[in-house]
Formats: structure tokens, C-alpha cells, sequence
């Protein structure tokens, strides 16, 4: 695998990487290094985004007026997104990394150059943890060939100055100086059911709990909500599945032969089936502590089963919710160990 | 409890009705356990949990002395904080309690001084207390069975005369039965000696739990603190040891379902190797054959000592459980090393050092308090409560030869005090001469009030009567019945949503099993229990262990995920749901259900 100042493949990134591969490029080479099943795939680096952008600035300036802007100012929001979106996707891309991409491209599909990649945005912030960012910029499944790569990467790029993507860095007071975004390229797995999991309740937030969302097809139905995920939850160290709830799955999103997702009604058969069956659950949730055990704290984490039953995961982030809240110890040390019984005697609950 | 007015109401108990011609019945239960129209202001439940069948005018003894003392050592032993002791009120035959809440500040912060060097005292002596607790235990159960047998001879014997002793037999009759009663209501104040506080220590870990990990379930936390050497798994221990010996013996074919026990201990008998085993079999029985098929509540609770149909009817799945090369022995040691890991795992998830140390407090007190709320319960329900109702079961038989009613049995369809009549009635006509006035009195009595605790049985009562508090924060009623206000909540949503197919209880064991359900509402019906059965009960009891090699899965209307049923459920590794209040009720013999124990969920499927 040859990596350049453009790219870096999954093998060599650390989560110490993060300014140079985003969040998501972080976390998903930190997971390849963890020997965790990742689909593989390599990070085009946030330098050829800041080459871009740099030749934009000569022109007209984009960072300054991003900063310079307010929430309130919704047109202005709007134009300005418009105007640099556009001016994003048109500008050249410089030789050296079009090279690259191209070359990483064939290294990762091997003989078959039409196979199916994800190209996800990775965006990075000084300062500032990925998780904020999750979700803001685009991704784009299914992209098939090295020209709908270079393609897509411009719309990455172009993404991270989305409406939603600039407005929540004004609002989070994040300086645009910071601000970039590399893109991870990455086999697509053909998914037979696709979800989410987090490592500790997301209702309760009960450490002891792993909570798995799943649904047939591929994981972009899950994450989008465009369908109810059948909902399990499995004890972490007692293994039991407490919460089996199968819901109607009415929809989901497949591959379009040429590139692509469409979204298919589910067959009559499968739409109140579980998608997952206990076996893989257990597999999942062994993963899912796995993850967490490696970053040392709860993690939200995305995944897909292909179609020979391999589960892999897409995604993990650090459980940001509950966090916050762990703050309060649930009951403190007493000096004298009899004073815990008053809270069951004195009426204190 | 909070007495706070709800807009939700159970029905009030003065709009609960004696049932038509089991009036005079009724009116025999002392006053003090009658309704009287002050009760409408106060909540009730149906203790279903200990007095599942309408109970018989002598068996009420058992609430009293039970009562009596529980109330004792909360209100003026121990000095519980927040509640007093429990008032109980019996309406056909059904045992409905309140709790006595203390809600006053000033009152609270009074006895919460007093509790702190009472209870603390307990907590800190625990070991030494109870080691002295189950010596005075030994000492009590001796003294009952060395209670003389009755006698009334024509004559008084000679040796007495010319020994002087001055007293005739009839004044024994008195002596032993007060001695009787009275070791009976004493026995109770060992009961709760170390109850509440056993129980309050170990809620204080499982509040804990629930905090921490709010979805962790009861039945996690029950593994985290059994123990596994209790007396109470002593007597299902014994059968498998029993079990291997037969092999051993080369006399396990004698054993068939459906052979009587006399018959094969005739043919034992008459072989060397078959007297070998009754030997290890009159081993066994003492003590641990002292075991009553039921809580021990009813006289009719029989021990497997005084029926050796229930240990005999489970030996043959026993014996192919031996040869199809199952472990007999309960592996201790591995038990023991799974519960310290899985404290171990809880633990390390907590999010800091200082929860952990809270946590290692916590567990190491419900340790402490443990081997009590596991143990007692075979001294106390089982042991004692035979030789009880043994002793009387002797009265019933002298007032039965003396022709005051025709069975022994008969008997228990008096109030102790009325025994304590006839009894004086019997000595009083062994002094004169003069014939019994008893005979001419009791039969009709007993036959009528038989006839109302069946006419009672036919009969439905609501789980709960009057107002529903607020909250529940009796401890004592937490604790021991697990009524909280969730509970309550699924009562009152039962009496309204009738046609659900689906009934909530605690997840007590995990696992998913369909089967055919047996609605076992009497202990006299466990022999309907087909290998594969649903047993469907009141109250699922671990002194009916042997059935659970035979059933599939237990479901009961009452019961927390810590009663002795649970433990025992999960020890054989059945699923069980327990606490559902309505089970019986909704469940019909026969039907297809689903018990799903890791959900505390039951589904009818026909």
C-alpha cells in the first residue's frame, strides 16, 4: 500500500492522525489497528483540500467571511453557501493529488475497478472533538469507478460549507483557521442488515447494556431514520438479550446496479423477520466491547453484516450524551459503611 | 405508606361482602381481624403472597404470631424509621394487610437515633448474633419435641402417686398445649429477628445496582449476593445424594413414577443393600426431610417426613438424571467463582474509584446479612412449623377419640382459643365424669366452616382493597411482598384491560419456553405436573423443588425476583416470571403460554 502526503491507507492512521485525516479517518484506521473487521479503504488527506481552498482564498476569500458571518443572517448563510459550494466543486483538482486518488483507487479495487466504494466525509477542528461534526457533511455510497471518485471527493469537500455544516460552527464558535476536511474512500459492503449500537443504554445510559439497531439492507436507512430498526439489548457481562423488539421494516436501502442506492419496499416476508439473529448479535456486542474496551469509554459505533454473515464495522465515535452526566458518582464511600442502610430506612428515596 | 387520596381506588373493603351462608364462618375469626368501616380510609393488599387459599380459623394463628412479632421488632426492637408495624384484617377467609407508615419528621428523625444503635449494633455483631441465633433456634426446636405425648389414663399411673408429683394428667393437657401455642408465637420473634434488616441490607446494594445500572435486572443482582449453602437447598441436595446411593446400591429400579413409597420401603427392607439405603434415607430425614411442600403456613403443608410421596415421586427423574452422567453435587466452588466475577465486572464498569468503594461497602454488607435471609427460612417455616401442627394435629386426634368431631384434622377448623375450650372442656370431663359438652357442639361447626373455606376458594378476591397511596415507601412492605406503585398500577390496568393476552411480572430466571400451562392452585395438585408443564401458581415454593426437574418453566401471581422460588428457578435454569398478580386468574388450565423470564413477560398463545 503506498501512501503519499495525500493518502494514507486505514493500516498506518492512528487516532493522533486526526488533523491530517479527520475524525472518521481517525477512527476508522485506529479500528484497523485495534484488529477490529473494517472494510478496508485509505484517507485522501486534508492536504489536498487546503490546496484547493488556498487558490480559492487567491481569488476570493472563503474562511474569513465564513467566520464573519452570523447565525441570524440566514440569506447571507445561504448565499454564501451556494457561492462556495460551486466555487468548490469546479476548481481544479491539483495533478499530484488527482494522481494519487487515482493510483490509491486501483490499489484498493484491485482487478475489478468498477467494485463499489463509500466516499465519506471526514472533517477535522482544532479543538474539537469529531463527534460535533458527525453527520454535517456528505457521504456517498455506491460509487463505482476512479472518475465518480474524483467526483464525489469535490462534493465532500464542497459539504463542509453545507448550510448546516457552517451554521453549527458559528454556533459552536469553532474559527474557521482550523477547519478542514479530509475523505475516506472504502469498500462498500453489500449488506444483508445494517445498524447502529451503542455500548451503553442511549435511554438510561446503563454501562452494563449494549444497544443494537438494525435493519435489512444497508445502514444508511438506520442512520437517516427512514425506517423503525428492529431494537435489542444485550447485558455486556451477563450476555442476556432483554429487549427483543422486531419492528415493520417496511423499506430499505440497496445498491443500484449502475452506482448508487435505491430504496426498495421490503419483501412481505422479511418485514416483521428480525434482521439479525442472536449468534450475530452476541458477535456484535463482543465487537462493540472490544471498541470500547480499546478507547476506554462508551462508544456509538455503526455496522453491517454482509451477505455471507462477516459483520463490519463502518463507524465509531466516542458516546458523548451520557458522558456529561457521569459526572455525579451514584453513592459515595461512607465512613462508616452502615450509613449506605439509611437509604433504604430513613426515607430518604 | 403514604395515605394521600388517589383519584384511583381499589374496591373499599366495606364494599366487599361476606359471601352468602359463610356468615357464622366468618364470625369466627377473632374481632380483631375484622373489617370495621375506619378501614375504608386505609390501603390493603391481599397478602397472596404467604396466605394464597382461604385459611382455616386455627391456621389464622400463623398471621397473628407472624404479625405479632414483625411488628415487634419494627416498631419497638429495631425502631424502624419510616414504619411501624403491619395490621392484618380477614374477609373469606383472605388475609389483606396494611402498612403503619411514619411520616412526621420530628417522629422519623426520633427513631432514626433509636435505629442507629439498635440496628447498627445488629449489623456490627452480625456473625457472632447469628451464630447465637441459630443455637437458640436448636434449643427451641428441641424443647417442642420434647414436649410430652398426651395421655389420659383412668387411673393416674402409680409412680406418679407414690412419686407425689401432686398434678394429674389433665392439667398436661393445658400445660402442652399453652407451651405449644406459645413456642409457636415465639418462634415468630426468632423469624424477624434478623429479617428486615437482612432484607433492608440487601436492598441497599440492589437500590445501588438500580442506579448505576438502571437496566440491569432483579435477578443479577440476586446472583451477585446468594449464597449457595443455605439449609434451604439442603433438603433437594439430599435427594440427589439419595439418588446416587440407590445406584449405588443396585436397588434404583425400585423407584417408578407412580410406585408408592410403602410399598418399595417394604421390598428395601428385605434386601441387605435395601435396608442399606433406608438407612441413608432415616439420615436424610433428619432434619432435613423437615421440609414442607408450601410455606409451612397451612396445616396442611405437610413435611416430606410426614409424606414421603413428594421426595419418592422425584427420585426416579433423579436416578436417570445420575445415569445420563449429570454432576449431582452442586459445583460450590465454580458457583462461587462465576458470582465473583460477575461482582468483578459490575464493578469494573462503574465510571469511578469513588463509586467502586461505595459498591465494595454495599456488597460487602449484603454478604454479611445474607446467609440469614437464606437459612432462616428452613428452621423457621419448615422445621418448627411441622412440629407445630404435628403437636396439634396430637389434640386433634385425643378431641377426635373423645368424639368432639370425627377427624383429627377437624381440629384446625378451630381458633386457638376455641381449642383451648375444648380443651378445658375434655379435662374438666376426665376430672368429673360427667361426658364432654364438646361432641354434641363441634361437628356441625367444623363441617360448616369446611364447607365455607371451599365455598371461599371458588371465589376470586381483588388484590388490593381502598385507596392507592401515592407512594410505597414502607420499607417492610418493599421488602417482603414487593408491592411498589408500579405494581399497583398493573393491578388496577389488569381489572381494566381484561382481554390482553400478554401478563407482566419479574424477570426472576431468564430464558424463552412455550408449553402447556397447569394452573396448580393447591399443593394437593402438584402430581398434576406432567414433565414439560408450565407450572402456573400463586406462589412458586422452593421447597417444591423436586418439580422443578419436572417442569418446563414457573409463573406466579406473587413473589420478588429474591424469593426462594426465583433462586430456585434459576439454579435448575428455568425461566421464570413471578410477581404477576394475576396469573392464575387470567392463565386457564391447559392453554399454550410463553414464559419469557429475561422480560418478566408471559404471552397466552391459545
Amino acid at each position: 500500500m503506498h501512501a503519499t502526503a495525500n493518502i494514507s491507507w486505514f493500516a498506518d492512521i492512528t487516532l493522533a492522525d486526526c488533523p491530517m485525516v479527520g475524525g472518521k479517518g481517525g477512527s476508522l484506521g485506529e479500528l484497523t489497528r485495534a484488529g477490529i473487521a473494517v472494510p478496508p479503504g485509505f484517507v485522501i488527506t486534508t492536504r489536498g483540500f487546503e490546496h484547493v481552498l488556498a487558490e480559492l482564498e487567491k481569488q476570493n476569500p472563503v474562511r474569513s467571511r465564513v467566520d464573519a458571518l452570523s447565525l441570524q443572517d440566514l440569506r447571507g448563510l445561504r448565499l454564501l453557501s451556494q457561492e462556495v459550494r460551486a466555487r468548490v466543486k469546479s476548481a481544479p483538482l491539483p495533478p499530484d493529488v488527482r494522481a494519487d486518488i487515482v493510483a490509491a483507487h486501483a490499489e484498493l479495487c484491485g482487478p475489478d475497478l468498477r467494485w463499489p466504494l463509500a466516499v465519506r466525509s471526514s472533517a477535522t477542528a482544532e479543538d474539537s472533538e469529531e463527534a460535533s461534526f458527525a453527520g454535517l457533511q456528505d457521504t456517498y455510497l455506491w460509487v463505482k469507478g476512479a472518475e465518480a471518485v474524483l467526483e464525489y471527493v469535490r462534493s465532500c469537500w464542497a459539504s463542509l460549507y453545507s448550510v448546516p455544516s457552517m451554521s453549527y460552527r458559528r454556533k459552536d464558535g469553532t474559527p474557521e483557521n482550523g477547519v478542514a476536511i479530509a475523505v475516506v474512500v472504502q469498500k462498500m459492503v453489500d449488506a444483508r442488515s445494517a445498524g447502529v449500537m451503542f455500548t451503553r443504554s442511549p435511554l438510561t445510559g446503563d454501562r452494563s447494556v449494549i444497544t443494537i439497531e438494525s435493519a435489512w439492507g444497508l445502514g444508511s436507512a438506520v442512520v437517516s431514520g427512514e425506517v423503525t430498526p428492529d431494537r435489542f439489548v444485550i447485558g455486556k457481562i451477563t450476555g442476556q438479550i432483554s429487549v427483543r423488539d422486531i419492528s415493520d421494516k417496511r423499506i430499505q436501502h440497496v445498491p443500484e446496479e449502475n452506482g448508487g442506492i435505491k430504496h426498495i419496499e421490503t419483501p412481505e416476508a422479511l418485514r416483521g423477520a428480525p434482521s439479525i439473529n442472536d449468534g450475530e448479535l452476541k458477535t456484535l456486542a463482543e465487537i462493540g466491547r472490544k471498541v470500547e474496551r480499546h478507547y476506554r469509554r462508551p462508544q456509538d459505533i455503526e455496522w453491517a453484516i454482509d451477505r455471507s454473515g462477516d459483520i463490519v464495522l463502518l463507524q465509531s465515535r466516542p458516546e458523548t450524551v451520557w458522558s456529561e452526566k457521569d459526572k455525579a458518582p451514584v453513592a459515595r464511600p461512607a465512613p462508616n459503611p452502615l450509613e449506605h442502610v439509611m437509604n433504604i430506612f430513613g426515607g430518604r428515596r | 405508606m403514604s395515605t394521600t387520596i388517589n383519584t384511583k381506588c381499589f374496591p373499599l373493603p366495606s364494599s366487599l361482602k361476606v359471601i352468602a351462608g359463610t356468615e357464622r364462618a366468618q364470625a369466627a375469626y377473632p374481632y380483631y381481624m375484622q373489617f370495621s368501616k375506619e378501614d375504608d380510609e386505609r390501603f390493603w393488599f391481599y397478602n397472596s403472597m404467604h396466605f394464597p387459599e382461604p385459611m382455616s380459623a386455627f391456621d389464622v394463628t400463623t398471621a397473628e404470631a407472624a404479625y405479632c412479632a414483625l411488628g415487634a421488632a419494627n416498631t419497638r426492637v429495631h425502631s424502624l424509621p419510616t414504619t411501624l408495624g403491619i395490621d392484618y384484617r380477614i374477609i373469606n377467609g383472605r388475609i389483606y394487610i396494611g402498612g403503619n407508615a411514619v411520616t412526621d419528621p420530628a417522629e422519623i428523625a426520633r427513631r432514626t437515633n433509636e435505629f442507629q444503635q439498635r440496628a447498627f449494633y445488629y449489623y456490627e455483631h452480625w456473625e457472632e448474633l447469628f451464630a447465637q441465633w441459630k443455637q437458640k433456634m436448636l434449643a427451641l426446636i428441641r424443647t417442642a419435641e420434647a414436649l410430652p405425648k398426651l395421655a389420659l389414663p383412668e387411673f393416674e399411673p402409680l409412680d406418679h402417686v407414690r412419686a407425689g408429683r401432686g398434678i394429674a394428667s389433665n392439667h398436661y393437657l393445658l400445660d402442652v398445649y399453652q407451651k405449644t401455642l406459645e413456642g409457636y408465637f415465639r418462634m415468630w420473634h426468632h423469624h424477624f429477628e434478623f429479617l428486615l434488616l437482612g432484607y433492608g441490607a440487601y436492598l441497599t446494594f440492589f437500590d445501588f445496582c438500580k442506579k448505576a445500572f438502571p437496566e440491569i435486572s432483579d435477578q443479577t443482582v440476586a446472583r451477585m449476593v446468594a449464597g449457595m449453602e443455605a439449609e434451604i437447598f439442603r433438603p433437594d441436595d439430599e435427594l440427589r445424594r439419595l439418588a446416587k446411593r440407590a445406584i449405588e446400591l443396585g436397588v434404583e429400579d425400585l423407584f417408578r413414577d407412580g410406585a408408592v413409597p410403602g410399598d418399595i420401603m417394604q421390598t428395601l427392607e428385605r434386601s441387605e443393600s435395601g435396608s442399606k439405603w433406608l438407612e441413608e434415607l432415616a439420615e436424610s430425614r433428619d432434619p432435613w426431610f423437615n421440609i414442607n411442600i408450601g410455606d409451612g403456613f397451612y396445616h396442611y403443608h405437610r413435611s416430606w417426613n410426614d409424606d414421603l410421596s413428594m421426595p419418592f415421586a422425584s427420585l426416579p427423574g433423579y436416578i436417570a438424571n445420575v445415569k445420563a452422567g449429570e454432576r449431582m453435587e452442586r459445583p460450590i466452588d465454580k458457583l462461587m467463582a462465576e458470582r465473583q466475577q460477575l461482582i468483578n465486572d459490575y464493578r469494573d464498569l462503574l465510571n469511578s474509584d469513588e463509586e467502586r468503594a461505595a459498591y465494595d461497602q454495599m456488597i460487602q454488607l449484603a454478604h454479611r446479612v445474607f446467609p440469614y435471609v437464606e437459612g432462616h427460612k428452613f428452621y423457621c417455616e419448615h422445621w418448627y412449623t411441622n412440629l407445630f401442627f404435628n403437636k396439634i394435629r396430637e389434640f386433634g386426634a385425643l378431641l377426635a377419640a373423645y368424639g368432639f368431631f370425627p377427624n383429627a384434622e377437624d381440629i384446625f377448623h378451630l381458633t386457638h382459643y376455641e381449642v383451648e375450650a375444648a380443651i378445658v372442656d375434655l379435662m374438666t370431663s376426665w376430672s368429673n365424669g360427667s361426658p364432654p359438652r364438646g361432641p354434641a357442639r363441634w361437628t356441625p361447626i367444623v363441617n360448616e366452616r369446611k364447607a365455607a373455606i371451599a365455598e371461599w376458594a371458588r371465589h376470586e378476591t381483588p388484590p388490593a382493597l381502598g385507596p392507592v397511596p401515592d407512594v410505597i415507601d414502607d420499607p417492610a412492605i418493599v421488602m417482603l411482598w414487593g408491592i411498589t406503585r408500579e405494581n399497583l398500577e398493573v393491578w388496577l390496568a389488569a381489572g381494566e384491560k381484561p382481554d390482553s393476552n400478554e401478563i407482566k411480572g419479574f424477570a426472576a430466571s431468564s430464558g424463552v419456553v412455550d408449553g402447556i400451562a397447569r394452573v396448580v392452585m393447591t399443593v394437593d395438585e402438584i402430581d398434576r405436573l406432567r414433565r414439560g408443564d408450565i407450572l402456573v401458581c400463586h406462589v412458586t415454593n422452593p421447597s417444591w423443588a423436586p418439580v422443578f426437574q419436572k417442569i418446563a418453566a414457573a409463573v406466579s401471581d406473587i413473589g420478588g425476583s429474591m424469593s426462594h422460588a426465583a433462586i430456585v428457578a434459576r439454579e435448575y435454569g428455568l425461566p421464570a416470571v413471578v410477581g404477576t398478580g394475576t396469573a392464575t386468574q387470567k392463565i386457564k388450565d391447559g392453554q399454550r403460554i410463553r414464559v419469557d423470564g429475561g422480560r418478566g413477560v408471559v404471552t397466552i398463545l391459545q
